[in-house]
């Protein structure tokens, strides 16, 4: 990589000082290896998320292009490159061109501060949830222009909508990140994930009932703030036509949804972060597999993360193929009439609590632990109840 | 100095997703709230009337059928009374009886479409498709009756096309048997989820004196909590012989007469027809299936006025005979257009994402309107 930036120095940007090519370099290489690093995920997700989708609705799924239809991202993506990539005459060019690689930064950025393992991380940023938030609000820039400078009035009211509520919403996601905040005591990401154990009553989401609370005022924020249903108001299909996307196409319409589903993993990630205890594994299996070989516990990490977070995904995927959308007022009323007050109260809440009780509490850690085991036991129960009520075909094999 | 604002004019349609075909509003909104939406209907006029006057009796049947796509049988059914009751023509009994099947299975996935569009304009997705499947079941037997599965063209005048195939009766039962539980699931699914009972009840309330006065008919009339069916009020063909419920709008979640209220009465109708259909297939008499008819049909002078009660409502037939073998004037009556006309005083102040529910919830469809 030196050797690149001195070779492109003396062949082609004699006039710009070393270090800045040297920077070059470095950032170019980074996003490469960021980009397919993360293509993946938005491309598997999006896979994952039609096949259960299929599912849920009685069809299939795709299940054609590679196997199994795993390669469906790949298919749309050609397919849409090859498309005409129209711009309508009413556009504001600059911006129309400008929006989808906003949203597209925007979603992108925050995986540089994403900890997938104890080491496996671009940047442990000193700032990490705070950058995170940070970036991701970049999307809502993208929107907005998006929506304005596509000249449809149908755009322009997504755009407007999606400002209104990603604004909204990154308050109460701020203030439920808060609590972990207090906890800590740090923003650094690895931080955070190492201030928790393995153990599920180790995780902060167990830490006290106040932490709970705003584990679900999170992700609720976050579900909101990634445009998914039920808040999927700013590209309502059905009110719409499509929102701020209504008048892309080819490869910029595809960016929208790329980050769309970058964005679906990225909820998924911080939750697992922030609450979940991130990548921690139990000691003894850690030093089991380092024993295997020295990078090991790495991936055992990794795995355990991407189990994490892939659950949650689970979650908001079927929420999004269960739940209708809600309406504007409600969702502004949702926000600032129930999610704000009660993230203040979770905050004083964490406050106090840590004020009284510095070390924590044993008891209640164990008495929330038990009271979400029994939850996910009556979750099952209910799952089982409904199939046994539908007298439904049960079809397990997820690859028929 | 206050910033000056300005009343966005949006063109809703005539392609936009939520519209259902080819129906144009003209909304007015300031941001989200809207002031007026001005139905404009006309893009889908085929002139189906003009064309009863050209074509031979027998010969406009088929294009009834496309009066009305979503629930043909009905339309077809209304068609050949007006004109068997300007003839005196006596309908034999087994025909009655598969016109009622074959209606009231239309009413059935007319319905359905109804309630999974309104699930997929509030916003989801998945009862829509779990509606289409069933659709599709009714849909395969209806094809086993008639060979068609959107355009039927079964009932003749005098009677229906052809008899019931052989084993229809077992495969419609088995049918009912599992269609039941699969509309409770469809219940818990959608009727009582929070977030759509926040979407539609309480909104577009049309209350029973406005629903009278701008004509409404069929399940949006009722839902208003106006107890009036055909069926049962002006029973034509062998409704009387059959025992069934009228199902009435009561405001359970909201005001009287509003979106969760059309939505409700129109799953209760289901019901209601799988109870129907399951008396007919044990009343249903053997005998021939189409009466003794002439070569060619010829009314003798006189007019005659038929209303049936089809998945929209009240489907009118008026018919004008000159003594020959076309018609001299043919009307038809649809709940659609009346339907379309009330959306202009309900939607008043509301927000753009009710008026699609609205709109979803009076099921008003394209062809039904313009004909």
């Amino acid at each position: 990589m030196e050797q690149f930036a001195i070779y492109l120095h003396e062949n082609f940007f004699y006039q710009a000082p070393l270090w800045m090519i040297k920077a070059a370099v470095q950032v170019g290489f980074a996003s490469i290896v960021l980009l397919l690093f993360v293509s993946p995920f938005a491309g598997i997700l999006s896979f994952i998320e039609r096949r259960i989708a299929g599912r849920m609705q009685d069809r299939i799924g795709p299940n054609r292009v590679g196997p199994q239809g795993i390669l469906q991202f790949l298919a749309d993506g050609v397919k849409s490159l090859l498309k005409e990539d129209l711009i309508p005459k009413d556009a504001d060019k600059p911006l129309f061109i400008l929006a989808p690689y906003l949203v597209f930064l925007g979603m992108f950025t925050t995986f540089v501060a994403l900890p997938f393992s104890s080491k496996l991380i671009v940047a442990d940023l000193n700032v990490g949830i705070l950058y995170i938030f940070a970036t991701s609000s970049l999307t809502v820039v993208g929107l907005v222009m998006a929506g304005w400078g596509s000249g449809s009035k149908w755009s322009m009211l997504g755009g407007m909508r999606s400002a209104a509520q990603v604004i909204s919403y990154e308050i109460p996601a701020g203030l439920a990140a808060l609590t972990v905040l207090l906890l800590t005591g740090s923003l650094s990401m690895q931080a955070i994930i190492k201030a928790q154990g393995a153990h599920p009553w180790q995780w902060f989401i167990f830490d006290n009932p106040f932490t709970l609370i705003s584990f679900f005022i999170l992700f609720i924020a976050l579900i909101a703030e990634g445009n998914r249903t039920p808040f999927d108001l700013p590209e309502a299909e059905s009110e719409l036509v499509s929102g701020y996307n209504t008048e892309y196409s080819g490869m910029r319409f595809v960016f929208f949804f790329f980050a769309e589903w970058a964005n679906l993993y990225i909820i998924g990630a911080i939750m697992t972060t922030l609450f979940l205890g991130g990548w921690q594994i139990p000691q003894s299996l850690y030093n089991a597999s380092a024993a295997v070989a020295n990078w090991f516990p790495q991936v055992v990490q990794l795995l355990f993360f991407q189990i994490k977070a892939l659950v949650l995904i689970f979650i908001v995927v079927q929420l999004r193929w269960t739940l209708p959308r809600i309406r504007m007022d409600q969702l502004m009323s949702l926000c600032w009439k129930y999610l704000v007050p009660i993230g203040f109260f979770c905050v004083m809440g964490v406050a106090v609590w840590m004020l009284l009780f510095p070390q924590g509490v044993p008891w209640m850690r164990t008495f929330l632990t038990i009271l979400a085991g029994i939850t996910l036991v009556y979750y099952f129960y209910r799952v089982y109840y409904q199939i046994k009520a539908s007298n439904a075909e049960i079809q397990l094999n997820p690859f028929v | 100095m206050a910033i000056q604002t300005q009343e966005m004019m949006l063109n809703m349609g005539p392609q936009h997703p939520s519209t259902h075909g080819v129906i144009r509003f003209v909304v007015k909104t300031d941001g989200e709230v809207m002031s007026e939406a001005i139905p404009d209907v006309g893009y889908l006029h085929r002139s189906i009337e003009k064309i009863g006057e050209i074509c031979d009796f027998n010969g406009f049947m088929p294009y009834t059928d496309r009066a009305d796509y979503l629930s043909a049988m009905n339309a077809n059914q209304g068609y050949a009374m007006v004109v068997e009751k300007l003839m005196k023509i006596e309908v034999p009994r087994r025909a009655e009886y598969l016109r009622i099947i074959a209606s009231e299975f239309n009413r059935i996935i007319s319905h359905l479409l109804a309630v999974g569009a309104l699930a997929m304009d509030v916003g989801a997705a998945t009862p829509f498709l779990h509606a289409l499947k069933e659709r599709e079941k009714v849909n395969d037997l209806m094809e086993a009756l008639c060979g068609q599965r959107l355009t039927y063209n079964y009932v003749r005048i005098g009677g229906v096309s052809y008899d019931m195939p052989p084993g229809f009766t077992e495969q419609s039962l088995s049918f009912l048997d599992k269609f039941e539980p699969i509309m409770q699931e469809f219940e818990r699914l959608v009727s009582d989820n929070k977030i759509f009972v926040e979407r539609v009840a309480n909104v577009g309330a049309i209350s029973r004196e406005d629903a009278i006065a701008y004509n409404l008919v069929g399940p949006n009339l009722r839902a208003s909590g106006v107890d009036w069916d055909l069926r049962r009020d002006m029973p034509y063909s062998i409704y009387p012989e059959l025992d069934f419920k009228v199902c009435v709008g009561r405001g359970e979640k909201g005001t009287l007469g509003d979106c969760y209220d059309r939505y409700i009465v129109r799953i209760r109708e289901i019901l209601e027809s799988v109870k129907i259909l399951r008396q007919c297939f044990i009343q249903i008499p053997e005998g021939p299936t189409l009466a003794d008819m002439p070569k060619s049909l010829k009314p003798p002078i006189g007019e005659a006025y038929v209303r049936t009660e089809s998945s929209r409502g009240d489907i009118g037939y008026y018919l004008i005979s000159d003594g020959s073998t076309h018609a001299f004037r043919l009307r038809i009556r649809t709940g659609s257009f009346t339907g379309m006309s009330i959306i202009q005083k309900i939607s008043q102040g509301m927000m753009i994402a009710d008026l699609v529910a609205l709109i979803a919830s009076l099921d008003v469809v394209a062809p039904e309107i313009d004909r």
